[in-house]
Parts: C-alpha cells; sequence; structure tokens
C-alpha cells in the first residue's frame, strides 16, 4: 500500500505528472469517440436515404403505373 | 529506367491515390492494422512510461510528462505539414482529397497542439519555476495553435464551401513559415526551452531507457492520428455526398 501511494506521489510531482496525462487521455478519447459518432451518424443518415430513395422511385413507378 | 521517368511514374502512383474512392479503399486496408498498432504501442509506451523508466537525475518524476507533451508537440508540427501538403494539392492540381483530408486533420492537430502548450505548462512549472513565459518557442507554438483555428473558423466561414476551402487552404500554406521558426526558435533565440534533445545531428542526448517509451509513445500518436484521420475523413467524403443530396447536417456546408 505505501508502495503504491510513494508511486502516485510521483516523488512529490502528483499534481503536475496526473494532470497531464489526464488530459491528454481525455482529449484524445474524445477526439476519437466524438469522431467516431459523427461518421456512424453520417453513415447511418446516407443508409436511410439509400432505403427510403427505392421506396420513392417504386412510389413514382406506381403512380405511372396508376396513370 | 532514367531519373526523369521514375520522378514521373512516382507522381502518378501518388496522384493516383488522389482519387477518393481509391484513397479510401487504401485508408480502409489500413485502418485495422493503424488500430492494432495503436493499442499496442500506445500499451508498451505507456508501461515503459509510467512504470519502467527512471525518474531523471535532475527532474525527478516531472520527467515522465516528456513521454506525452514531447510527442504532442511533433504531432502538432507534422499534423500542420500534412495539412500544408493537402492544401498545395487542392490549389495546384485541383485535387478535392487534399482539401479534404486536411480539413479532416485540423482538429486533431489543434488538439495535439493544445495539449503541447498544457503539458509544457505542467512541466514548466516545477522546472522552471513559471506556467508561462513569452519566449519564442512557446509563443511560436500558441501562433501554431491560433493557426489551426483561424484554418478552422475560415473553413467554415463562407456560404459557398469552395470559397472557404480556398482561404483556408491559402492560409495554411503561408503559416508553413512558422514550422521552422518553431523547430529553430531554440537555436536562433535565448529562451528557457530545452534545444533538440533527439532529432539532433549525432547521438541523442536521452538515454535508452527514457528514449524507448518516447518512441512507442511518438508511434501511438502517430497512429493515433492515422486512425482518426482516416475515420474523419471517410465522414467529411460522407458529409458532401450528403450534401449533394441536400441532405447535410443543418449548419454544415
Amino acid at each position: 500500500m505505501e508502495a503504491l501511494l510513494s508511486y502516485l506521489d510521483m516523488g512529490g510531482y502528483a499534481a503536475f505528472v496526473w494532470p497531464c496525462f489526464g488530459l491528454v487521455a481525455a482529449v484524445m478519447i474524445y477526439l476519437f469517440v466524438a469522431s467516431r459518432r459523427e461518421l456512424k451518424a453520417r453513415e447511418a443518415r446516407l443508409e436511410a436515404l439509400r432505403a427510403a430513395s427505392p421506396r420513392r422511385r417504386s412510389g413514382a413507378a406506381q403512380r405511372e403505373a396508376a396513370s | 529506367m532514367s531519373r526523369a521517368a521514375t520522378t514521373v511514374s512516382e507522381s502518378r502512383s501518388l496522384h493516383r491515390f488522389a482519387n477518393p474512392a481509391r484513397f479510401m479503399r487504401a485508408a480502409d486496408a489500413v485502418y485495422p492494422w493503424a488500430l492494432a498498432g495503436l493499442v499496442v504501442s500506445l500499451g508498451a509506451g505507456l508501461f515503459l512510461a509510467l512504470f519502467a523508466s527512471p525518474p531523471d537525475y535532475q527532474q525527478g518524476d516531472t520527467v515522465r510528462i516528456m513521454y506525452v507533451h514531447v510527442p504532442s508537440a511533433w504531432m502538432a508540427m507534422f499534423v500542420y505539414a500534412s495539412m500544408a501538403a493537402g492544401s498545395a494539392s487542392y490549389l495546384i492540381w485541383r485535387h478535392p482529397l487534399g482539401v479534404i483530408t486536411a480539413k479532416a486533420a485540423a482538429p486533431v492537430g489543434a488538439a495535439f497542439t493544445f495539449l503541447a502548450l498544457v503539458t509544457g505548462s505542467l512541466w514548466g512549472k516545477p522546472m522552471w519555476g513559471t506556467w508561462w513565459v513569452w519566449d519564442a518557442r512557446l509563443t511560436s507554438v500558441l501562433i501554431l495553435f491560433f493557426l489551426y483555428l483561424g484554418y478552422i473558423a475560415l473553413m467554415n466561414a463562407f456560404e459557398n464551401a469552395e470559397r472557404g476551402q480556398k482561404a483556408a487552404s491559402l492560409l495554411c500554406l503561408v503559416g508553413v513559415v512558422n514550422l521552422p521558426i518553431i523547430k529553430f526558435s531554440v537555436d536562433w533565440w535565448n529562451t528557457l526551452h530545452q534545444p533538440a534533445s533527439v532529432s539532433r545531428i549525432g547521438t541523442p542526448a536521452v538515454h535508452e531507457s527514457m528514449l524507448w517509451p518516447l518512441g512507442l509513445m511518438a508511434l501511438a500518436f502517430t497512429l493515433y492520428f492515422v486512425v482518426v484521420l482516416i475515420m474523419r475523413t471517410k465522414s467529411e467524403m460522407l458529409n458532401a455526398r450528403l450534401r449533394a443530396l441536400g441532405a447535410a447536417e443543418t449548419g454544415e456546408r
């Protein structure tokens, strides 16, 4: 336990070392997750449009057939 | 093959990747390897940086800040240089992929620059006795951060997307002059910041036990950039397709 506390203390510089690693981790994880989320949202949007367009075409075809 | 013919064929092979569809096929093939490499190098790099490497004889455990500060600073400059290459290819050859990748890279570069500034500040306080000084190295990196922000703002400032792309690409190219200033600022002016210790002529001034974690963390940061760049470039391409279909998100051009 004492060894762990001594390690976490970073020779008295814990207040500088850990915020550095924490901030780097936070920014890098945020950017990764935000980029991935945006990509997935756009993929889903495009997929939804693709899925909707055959229905629109078939609707037009149906109207054409009806007229 | 003559030298001229080699140059032409090399140039053609590079231009092949300016085709967005071909580029994305190559990027899709690279992505899983880059992600696997990122996980391995980051795991090994963090283990060495936080547990297996010794404290410095003068700086004590604050030297561990180097393992995130230095790769962030390297990447801040590398990302800007690659954005400049993309912007140049867009302005000279009208390669759309050049501006798409540069736009995708900008927030990543801005993030690395921000991290280099803040981790530098957190390292400066215990070692120099100050969070910040207006010396050449720190100020030129702050200017780099503003260049990234300016690029992102310009890119989105116009109703006409192409005008924004041209203006931002031009700013990016003009800003390249800042890169040698950052690199050589520690030699040209008096500064609190130490001169280059790794990329200097001859042997590095850093001991092997610290060079390994530094190298692994630099590799991890580079692979992180590759992974995020692929995702963001793909996302930009999809957004362009959505825009063409008139279905892009509100507020995006």
